[in-house]
């Protein structure tokens, strides 16, 4: 790369970073026939839902797919019900918004009267296992030692996730412990506000269990300072590190469950749109630059469009809302 | 120890002329994104890391440093110059830093703040590389129970700061603690105080509240009486520090680094608590008490170095554990992958060149901080030159683009409306303004650590001294009520020299209400 290149590179970074800030500060008026599209992202930027929702928008700005640009914007507030909320009211045929398992469980706990399948979905993009982790140190070596443990003691074994009630990992060892025959509400759950402070009460032992992706943890878990018990999906995930770990179901517990995240549409766009807008993210799957987005953000090749993915929709905002209501919350 | 050795080789990779200029690039380019209201240093790299792409890994990890620190010195310079803080580990900077800026002492601030950011930054890069692998494994047991009796122990530091009216102090606590409940209980998942809206369903940003209480209030507050009272003008004062200036600031620096480093050092200490520590600690140990509130440049050094020493303690779970604890460094952590460094346990041995050259890069960005940003200050303290109405015209500009560019949402321009009208009240009824800020911003730290603990005990308070840390904490809480109260005893002709501890005021009710004589005017009335 000469000297030159990069300057030119730079300085055509630096006009960027410019007009990408006036155009998020002050708004672009856009004309109506232009394919312009937004994508809304229910958190912030860094965050799961952003790493997804931005791995599709540049897969279709590299193929050219809609023939337009995408402008992103991150609506943050009340685990993603804010960005949904803000969908459910638009009928803008340009504008898709990034969902996943934790926006259900907080349109759950906000009392939304709205269901994500009352939008237009679209298409589910990707899933992703969660894990059971313990510190290095932990007695538990395999998951049954756990599960033997946790059945005798459900009230005094501290567990923790990186979510708050209604989210995924939250919603994991619930389901887990019902699996089991253990009481959910007994359940001794202590909420951590995202992977790292999770990572930090692991291995300062101050909990003994943690349900997470697994993603975040690889560096702890090639070093052997975290152990994976068990992964919660159908199949074992992919890698030489992570295929080790065995499923529940392989261990003997009826239980799988993923965490996922999809697109939607605004209520009430017409057919033609929505199978347009499909065809679109249909496109973008197909594309090596999703298919190398997949790989290495180890998420899994889960796709479903449609009407297809209404019906995953209605099952999941069902089994979120009953393991809610089981919990009292 | 070799660390020395391999931080030389990463300081040789580093600096080159061309290597330089992007630093230099990176250091304004983060300056002029952080000094936007609302843009803290995790926006300012967010916003400018696409610009970095394509750079080398060497070349860009400097500018990046370079962003980092220049983000960082921007949030500052607003604090100083229009009361509106970037971010809330500056928000005890504005405190401060814009009184003096009011007395024709911004060049100043400023310039303490510079130098404050470099030492405590420098001196805290340089502890990462000697003692990251040895920190982490003491930091991940400090656990919930410590971290709530260092609040605690805040907390009781707080009743100094009530000034003259222990009530209008507690009113002003308890009205910041209650704004500080807002938002979904982390616990349940249930949403409180946020009246059927989705948009108060997360936390209030401290930003907007204090930028709403400190900058709104204030402009609507002058504004308000713009036609009773001739305008003061702002003194232009000396451009650079004085001796008396430095004698009073290095010290401040180097406990702000003292402080600010260890908080960083824990996973989710945060920048906030140390500020506000070292703000008190100044607060006490300054000869010169009746300054503080009135513009003393110790409360600008000390908070500074403790915010950027913080900041360089945030590499140690980050670079060893590779746990991001701040929002900046899970944006700098998202930057690492991408130029193919895999921070946890195994980076320092498996990828040594590139995290010295890390090191090494933020030693220089912060160096060039300095170099670029000293000259500057006098120049910047001539914004507030421009005419007083101008000027806070200009503030509630640039503080609502800040509180809309934030998050892009309108309502939080109400927010800030809502704060500013607040803000105005507060100092209409000559409630502090400072209790209240401290309320929002450590409340909802307490609350988490302390249900945290009892959640892993399962409700058993013992749970709450089962660190050793936290005994200590106690302890000393309970030694700085006592201990005022027996020296009083002993010696009951005590002069004003005692430090106010809670039973007596010292403090002459400063706060960061500056308009006293305004409101006994205005009583009389």
């Amino acid at each position: 790369m000469s000297s030159r290149s990069t300057t030119t590179r730079c300085v055509a970074g630096l006009v960027l970073a410019m007009v990408g800030m006036f155009a998020t500060g002050c708004g672009v008026t856009r004309g109506e026939p232009s394919k312009d599209m937004t994508m809304l992202i229910p958190n912030a930027p860094g965050g799961g839902y952003d790493q997804t929702g931005r791995a599709a928008v540049a897969a279709m700005e590299a193929q050219d797919i809609t023939g337009g640009t995408f402008e992103v914007h991150n609506i943050i507030g009340a685990g993603g019900t804010v960005a949904f909320s803000q969908l459910m009211r638009s009928d803008d045929e340009h504008t898709i918004l990034t969902v996943g398992l934790g926006v259900v469980g907080s349109s759950y706990s906000f009392g939304l009267d709205e269901k994500l399948q009352d939008a237009t979905p679209l298409a589910q993009l990707i899933e992703d296992q969660e894990g059971v982790l313990v510190p290095a140190s932990s007695p538990y070596k395999t998951i049954d030692d756990f599960l033997e443990d946790w059945k005798k003691n459900p009230d005094t074994i501290a567990v923790g996730g990186g979510s708050s009630p209604g989210g995924p990992d939250h919603l994991f060892p619930m389901q887990l412990a019902k699996a089991v025959g253990i009481e959910p509400r007994e359940v001794r759950y202590v909420a951590y506000d995202g992977g790292g402070p999770l990572t930090s009460a692991l291995l300062g032992k101050k909990i003994k269990v943690g349900f997470s992706g697994l993603g975040e943890f690889e560096g702890q878990i090639k070093e052997g300072e975290l152990r994976v018990l068990a992964v919660s999906g159908e199949k074992r995930l992919e890698g030489d590190l992570f295929s080790k770990f065995p499923t529940l179901k392989e261990s003997g517990v009826d239980l799988v469950f993923t965490n996922w995240r999809g697109v939607l549409a605004p209520p009430g766009i017409s057919e033609k749109r929505r199978d347009e807008l499909i065809a679109y993210l249909e496109e973008m799957h197909a594309s090596p630059e999703w298919q190398e987005s997949l790989k290495n953000n180890k998420w899994i090749d889960e796709f479903k469009t449609g009407d297809e993915f209404e019906a995953f929709l209605e099952e999941q905002s069902t089994r979120v809302d009953d393991t809610m209501k089981e919990l009292g919350l | 120890m070799d660390s020395l050795g391999l931080l030389a080789d990463g300081l040789g990779a580093a600096l080159t002329p061309e290597n330089l200029m992007y630093a230099a690039i990176g250091v304004l380019l983060g300056t002029f994104v952080g000094v936007l209201p609302g843009i803290g240093p995790a926006m300012a790299v967010a916003l400018l890391l696409p610009v970095t792409f394509g750079l080398e890994p060497t070349q860009a990890f400097i500018m990046f440093a370079g962003i980092y620190y220049g983000g960082m010195y921007g949030g500052s310079t607003t604090s100083i110059l229009l009361n509106t803080p970037g971010e809330s580990s500056s928000v005890m900077t504005a405190i401060e830093g814009n009184k003096m800026a009011k007395k024709g002492r911004a060049a100043q601030a400023l310039a303490t703040a510079a130098i404050g950011s470099f030492i405590a930054g420098t001196i805290g890069t340089l502890l990462v590389v000697f003692f990251a692998p040895i920190l982490a494994d003491v930091a991940v047991t400090i656990g919930a129970p410590s971290f709530f009796a260092i609040i605690v122990f805040a907390m009781v530091l707080v009743t100094s700061l009530l000034g003259d009216s222990r009530l209008r102090g507690f009113i002003s606590l308890f009205l910041g603690l209650t704004f500080g409940l807002v938002g979904m209980d982390l616990n349940t998942g249930q949403p409180r105080l946020a009246f059927g809206r989705p948009e108060l369903g997360n936390p209030l940003d401290i930003v907007i509240v204090a930028v709403g209480i400190f900058a709104l209030g204030e402009a609507l507050w002058v504004a308000a009486h713009l036609r009773r009272k001739p305008l003061e003008i702002i003194p232009v004062g000396q451009p650079w520090m004085g001796k008396d200036d430095w004698g009073r600031s290095w010290k401040p620096w180097l406990r702000g680094t003292a402080i600010g480093f260890p908080f960083g050092a824990i996973p989710a200490g945060g920048a906030e608590t140390p500020t506000f520590l070292s703000y008190i600690l100044e607060r006490k140990l300054a000869k010169k008490t009746d300054e503080f509130g009135q513009g003393a440049i110790e409360g600008v050094a000390g908070p500074e170095a403790a915010n950027n020493a913080s900041a360089a303690g945030t590499f140690v779970p980050l670079l060893a554990m590779g746990i991001p604890v701040t929002a900046t460094s899970a944006v700098m952590l998202a930057a690492l992958t991408s130029y193919g460094i895999q921070p946890g346990p195994q980076l320092m041995t498996d990828q040594s060149d590139l995290v010295w050259t890390l090191l090494a890069s933020l030693l220089i960005g912060n160096a060039l901080l300095l170099v670029l940003n000293l000259p500057l200050a006098p120049l910047w303290a001539k914004l507030l030159a421009i005419p007083r109405p101008y000027l806070y015209s200009g503030i509630l500009f640039f503080a609502s683009l800040g509180a809309y560019a934030a998050s892009q949402r309108a309502f939080d321009i109400f927010l800030l409306l809502v704060f500013g009208l607040v803000g105005f009240m507060m100092r209409r009824f000559a409630l502090p303004v400072l209790p209240l800020i401290i309320g929002v911003i450590l409340g909802p730290l307490m609350e988490t650590r302390f249900r945290e603990a009892l959640a892993i005990s399962g409700g058993d308070l013992d749970a709450l001294w089962s660190e050793n840390l936290a005994i200590v904490l106690y302890v000393l809480a309970v030694l700085v009520i006592v201990v005022p109260m027996l020296m009083k005893r002993l010696r009951p002709s005590s002069g004003d020299d005692v430090p106010g501890g809670p039973g007596g005021t010292s403090d002459d009710g400063s706060d960061a209400v500056e308009t006293t004589d305004d409101e006994k005017e205005l009583v009389q009335r």
